[in-house]
């Protein structure tokens, strides 16, 4: 137990259990399901997978220091849409840019976030339920109900969702797979291994003592935001490679899907506690549920009833279990550090 | 003054708000102050303001409800489920309402005995209700109720009024004793101040929360059952992104997400502001998106303003003393 409790911290555990359950999950879809075991199984899941784990990276990151991204629905949207439409008037613009144009914008949208959090001091719920409907407004009055189609879409868009970086059997990796995973692994190592990122979860832990110790609160708060509206376009790229096809509607209601992710990869709604590695399990279990459940005979009206308890089961794990093994956990900590220190000068202390 | 302070509380800036738009739109165009189109205002968006009662008392208390606009469809859903499986009306109309209550009692049972998060519970109620009312109506439409369901949306029973509004005046003075006139409100605020203070203090705190819920939902159901009264039809997206008008309303109201402060005045100005400014801009010719914007802005700046005024005061007192 001491061996466990030393190499072990509880929300690997809790990673675990999720990674388990994903397995579960596959292990029962493929005994449901014909042919479930196919290359194209593992590509749906996939290319939807990355756009909300890319997005709940982001999300991750200002769930962490106690705040909240609802915009990032409407950020995808417009990235993808306007990121389409000038890949379509310029088709000779070098792919980087592209790229570049998406998460700019998303960058922007993240700037005015931040900006109104930590400047003037607004709750972030009530900054993006504000920003969600802007940036959406903006999106469906600039756009003048016009759609990006994949015609107008340069060739190597089009392709990209095909262009498989490496191949292990029969699975193509995607650029968009690889990239989500690089994504994943940066971001993991940043929060847990970094100094900086180790800032998100004094801040979420407790904000007041986080300032106290001299920590740029307001500062590193909107360098989350920055970041989620950053990752937030990225992602909207990724939409716009595989869907080819924008409207204004895009990325409509997936900031619920992508606080979902979230919330079941076992990241703290209040903040301080909770990975990126988690939030992409999250995805990824949710993707596998999405993809899989509409191939069941069973109607896939099923599919949402089944994430809204999946969730709440997830939530409620970490409630009810999680605190449990913190209070293990933290409980021994205490008996190695309480051994009662040697009596050495037992001469001039205790009263009669 | 007193005419000063109440120029310079919240609900003054509102009441100053309101004014504005309403001159505006009546310069803009003369049938603004007509009963019909005044009533029609109401009518356009009764349903989420007969919520946004109930989901005042919730965020005072310090929780929030994100489930209210799937509750809404599910009761509809209920109703077109029942009727068209032969399902007497009044019966598939109170089935509806239980239907909500259960709701209620599941969103208040994780929050208040367990102890979950109601951001988190209320997020999952929001997809997992809206899945069970796809579940009931799948991909179709059901219409073809019988004359009087539909009149009770379509048709003013009262002089000019409609069943809807008549049920909204009514919650508001319930609502508006309940929380200003009652020793239960008290505690609701007494709880979104504090919650350890009024558990320490032998409050029951969870009954209370658990009732909140509860009414939060079971007011959704109605709302939802009135809605599918005005459109006359039910299909499985009703009401579908409601939960977010619903909560600006009430946080331009002056209401804190923290809990603790607010009060139904704000409230019912902030819902005449928001329910003016769509109808003036509509009369404008302005489109329903832009319109969202307008508010979606307006819900930033209403506590962006205040908190920059704040700002530069202390600075300004800073600087003197």
């Amino acid at each position: 137990m001491n061996w466990l409790q030393r190499n072990i911290r509880p929300e690997q555990i809790r990673e675990f259990s999720l990674l388990l359950l994903i397995v579960v999950a596959i292990t029962i879809f493929s005994a449901l399901i014909p042919n479930y075991f196919v290359p194209r199984t593992f590509d749906r899941i996939a290319s939807s997978v990355a756009i909300i784990a890319v997005a709940a990276v982001g999300q991750t990151l200002v769930v962490l220091t106690r705040n909240i991204d609802l915009s990032v629905g409407s950020l995808i949207g417009c990235s993808a849409y306007f990121a389409g439409t000038m890949a379509g008037l310029d088709k000779g613009l070098p792919p980087i840019v592209v790229v570049l144009i998406a998460v700019a914008l998303g960058v922007a949208g993240g700037i005015v976030n931040g900006l109104i959090v930590t400047l003037g001091r607004v709750p972030s719920i009530i900054v993006t339920l504000g920003t969600l409907a802007i940036y959406r407004g903006f999106l469906v009055d600039l756009s003048g109900a016009k759609t990006v189609t994949t015609d107008s879409l340069p060739k190597w868009i089009v392709d990209l969702p095909h262009a498989s970086v490496f191949s292990l059997g029969k699975l193509d990796f995607t650029v968009s797979i690889v990239l989500t995973l690089v994504i994943v692994a940066i971001f993991q190592f940043a929060i847990t291994r970094m100094n900086y990122g180790r800032r998100f979860y004094a801040i979420g832990s407790n904000p007041d003592a986080a300032q106290l110790i001299g920590m740029p609160l307001r500062s590193t708060v909107f360098t989350t935001f920055v970041l989620s509206g950053a990752l937030a376009g990225l992602a909207g790229f990724l939409t716009l490679a595989r869907y080819g096809n924008i409207t204004v509607d895009n990325g409509r209601g997936l900031e619920l899907q992508v606080v979902a992710a979230v919330v079941v990869g076992g990241v703290n709604i209040f903040g301080g506690s909770g990975t990126v590695v988690g939030a992409m399990l999250g995805a990824v279990l949710i993707g596998t549920l999405e993809q899989s459940l509409y191939r069941l005979d069973i109607s896939e009206f099923w599919r949402d009833a089944l994430l809204g308890l999946l969730i709440l089961l997830a939530v409620a794990s970490d409630a009810v279990i999680l605190e449990r093994l913190r209070a293990l956990w933290s409980r021994t900590e205490l008996k190695l550090i309480d051994k009662p220190p040697p009596q050495v000068g037992a001469v001039g202390g205790s009263p009669p | 003054m007193k005419a000063l302070a109440l120029l310079k509380s919240w609900e003054g800036l509102l009441l100053f708000l309101l004014i504005v738009i309403v001159g505006l739109s009546f310069e803009n165009s003369p049938v603004y102050m007509g009963v019909g189109n005044i009533v029609n205002l109401f009518q356009l968006e009764i349903e989420k303001i007969i919520v946004a009662l109930a989901m005042t008392l919730l965020i005072i208390n310090g929780e929030i409800d994100l489930s209210v606009a799937s509750v809404m469809g599910l009761a509809a859903c209920v109703v077109a489920w029942m009727f068209h499986h032969g399902v007497s009306m009044p019966l598939a109309m109170l089935a509806a309402l239980v239907a909500g209550a259960v709701a209620g009692l599941f969103n208040g049972f994780w929050v208040a005995y367990v102890g979950l998060p109601s951001l988190a519970v209320t997020l999952a109620g929001l997809i997992g209700y809206r899945g069970i009312a796809r579940i009931l109506v799948e991909d179709r439409s059901y219409g073809g109720y019988p004359a009087w369901f539909n009149a009770i949306g379509q048709h003013p029973q009262f002089g000019p009024l409609t069943v809807s509004i008549i049920v909204f005046a009514i919650l508001f003075v319930v609502t508006a004793v309940v929380l200003h006139l009652s020793g239960f409100g008290r505690l609701v605020y007494v709880m979104g101040n504090n919650l350890q203070a009024a558990r320490y203090s032998g409050i029951r705190v969870r009954p209370i929360k658990m009732s909140l819920f509860v009414a939060s939902s079971t007011v959704s159901a109605l709302a939802g059952i009135l809605y599918a009264t005005r459109l006359g039809s039910v299909r499985g997206d009703m009401a579908q992104g409601f939960e977010l008008d619903i909560i600006t309303m009430v946080l331009l109201g002056g209401v804190s997400i923290f809990g603790g402060s607010g009060n139904l005045a704000g409230v019912g100005l902030s819902i005449l502001a928001i329910l003016n400014l769509r109808n003036g801009m509509g009369l404008a010719n302005i489109t329903g998106n832009t319109q969202t914007s307008v508010i979606g802005a307006l819900l930033i700046l209403s506590v962006l303003v205040p908190n920059t005024v704040d700002m530069i005061r202390n600075k300004w007192k800073g600087r003197t003393t």
